[in-house]
């Protein structure tokens, strides 16, 4: 009584909200690439925030619902359907047994996050089911594979139908401007520096993975060199090694790092630059200070734990 | 205590909205990691709620918090009243670890040849390697791994001109003046003088982790065909 992957993309694996509490042993984090997608997933499918869903990213993959449950995609740069009728995401509906579920890829983003009713039950290392591969905690899903389903309720099957209205929506774009919080190391970097940092455009390299995004652009100028005492780093730091190209740090980054940071970006706007397609979008920074960094996710915040959704009649089951 | 301790001077930075970087110093020093110590064990004693971790390194904590929660004035007064009034390195009373280790061998493929680069003789490597008490002064870099302070300066040695491919869990190794533990397999380019066969991290454990900031660690050299 599953959830059957038939074709698995690139990327794909369980990921719930995170593991805390390991950081000071080295161990990362985790969780979604990005984390609105990912909560309004789970809130849409009557969950809370932060259950497992399934993280599909960089290429197509098809699935087979195996037991009747109520589901929900949200992200962006895929197109869903369901025995190959198209449909849309962000918004809950029920899927029955034997439903093939396909996620095409297309342009505009990278990764969505499917949720079912009662999360996936997969297993938990360190409290948390958020698979991170290189420490043996989980693998990435492959064809083949099955994931359990829990049985769906009479007063989850009411929730089919509601859908994030587009305002609640993040700003997804192949040209995003993203806030950046300057700092910890002001004082590494000349003034033209953080001037270029935020005037230049940016690409999104090849070579990003779940544990940083690295950038390509004008090279960016270090005083005193790149390298410092290592010390903890953050979700969104944005790192400029030796050759000034950035790397972002993203859910899987190593908990402590050696080079200087020229800023953060704001957790808000971290699903913007999560969606980035490699070679393709073309990012920009502009500078934002902390108390308006946080004033931003508390509005976030507060909108996904109202009640938002728009109820869409016509879309009560496929 | 008779005489009131001195406030630490603690620089505060803000890394985005959700963590603040606290800094008690600039360099690696035995002292400024034991008063890092001492203000994460004053921090875990008396939490702040819309704190959610916090990571110990040589010289700073990085306190990564919920600003819907909790404000940064907030995060850092309570780590002000953590550190104030306490002599924060005097109860440092560490932990000691001892690991076992076959040095040499296909256990450490490298000893010979760090031997040869410092006109040692492998025993003499072995020697120096286990004589000191090393501290952790840190974790980070993979789950699990301990950036060891203490080693000997002589066996101090670059680290390989080609990393390897593969490197297997628990192995030792020497990295410029650095020594440490692989506690995963992992590609890697330091010289391995010799592998432990305790786990390092052991996701199944109570205690998932051998190692903690501020552990004292010795090694032991076993002999051939010696048994854990």
């Amino acid at each position: 009584m599953s959830l059957y992957v038939e074709d698995a993309a690139l990327i794909m694996s369980v990921q719930d909200a995170g593991r805390t509490g390991y950081q000071r042993f080295g161990m990362p984090v985790s969780g979604p690439m990005d984390w609105r997608a990912h909560r309004s997933a789970n809130l849409l499918a009557g969950n809370s925030g932060g259950s497992a869903c399934i993280e599909i990213g960089f290429s197509s993959c098809q699935v087979i619902i195996e037991r009747d449950t109520l589901l929900s995609v949200c992200g962006a740069g895929f197109n869903l359907s369901v025995n190959g009728r198209e449909l849309p995401m962000w918004t809950a509906a029920i899927a029955k047994s034997g439903d093939i579920l396909r996620l095409e890829k297309i342009d505009g983003g990278s990764w969505v996050y499917l949720a079912v009713a009662g999360g996936f039950e997969t297993p938990v290392w360190l409290d948390s089911r958020s698979v991170f591969p290189r420490a043996g905690l989980g693998h990435l899903l492959t064809a083949g594979e099955r994931l359990p389903i829990s049985v769906l309720s009479d007063q989850k099957r009411l929730l089919a139908g509601r859908s994030f209205p587009l305002t609640e929506r993040p700003a997804y774009s192949q040209t995003p401007t993203i806030s950046v919080i300057p700092g910890p190391h002001q004082d590494r970097f000349t003034a033209e520096t953080f001037e270029a940092f935020f005037r230049e455009e940016y690409r999104l390299s090849h070579q990003s993975d779940r544990m940083g995004y690295r950038l390509k652009g004008k090279p960016l100028a270090h005083k005193r060199g790149a390298d410092l005492v290592s010390q903890g780093m953050a979700l969104g730091q944005i790192q400029v090694p030796a050759d000034g190209q950035p790397i972002v740090m993203m859910p899987d980054h190593p908990t402590t790092g050696g080079y200087t940071s020229i800023g953060t970006i704001a957790r808000a706007d971290l699903p913007l630059l999560a969606q980035a397609q490699p070679e393709r979008s073309v990012i920009r920074f502009r500078r934002v200070d902390t108390t308006t960094a946080a004033q931003e996710l508390l509005r976030i915040n507060q909108s996904l734990s109202a009640d938002i959704f728009s109820q869409e009649d016509s879309w009560m089951g496929l | 205590m008779k005489n009131d301790p001195v406030p630490l001077p603690l620089r505060f930075s803000p890394v985005g909205e959700c963590a603040l970087l606290v800094e008690l110093g600039d360099e690696i020093l035995l002292d400024t990691c034991r008063q890092v110590w001492g203000l994460d064990r004053q921090m875990r004693q008396e939490p702040l709620r819309g704190v959610d971790f916090w990571v110990p390194a040589y010289t700073s904590l990085l306190v990564h918090y919920d600003p819907c929660v909790v404000t940064p004035a907030q995060v850092r007064s309570w780590i002000e009243a953590s550190s104030h009034g306490k002599q924060l390195s005097s109860a440092d009373q560490p932990n000691r670890v001892v690991i076992p280790v076959r040095y040499g061998g296909e256990s450490g493929p490298d000893l010979d040849s760090v031997a040869k680069a410092h006109d040692l003789t492998p025993a003499q490597v072995v020697e120096k390697h286990t004589q000191p008490v090393y501290r952790v002064g840190m974790m980070g870099f993979m789950p699990g791994f301990a950036y060891l302070m203490g080693l000997d300066p002589v066996l101090a040695t670059p680290r390989r001109d080609t990393p390897r491919t593969f490197v297997p869990a628990g192995s030792v190794g020497i990295a410029s003046n650095q020594t440490g533990v692989y506690p995963l397999e992992s590609p890697g380019g330091w010289q391995i003088i010799g592998r432990t066969e305790l786990s390092l991290f052991n996701p199944s454990k109570q205690a998932p982790f051998l190692l903690s900031p501020g552990d004292e660690v010795q090694f032991v050299a076993l002999k051939d065909g010696a048994v854990l």
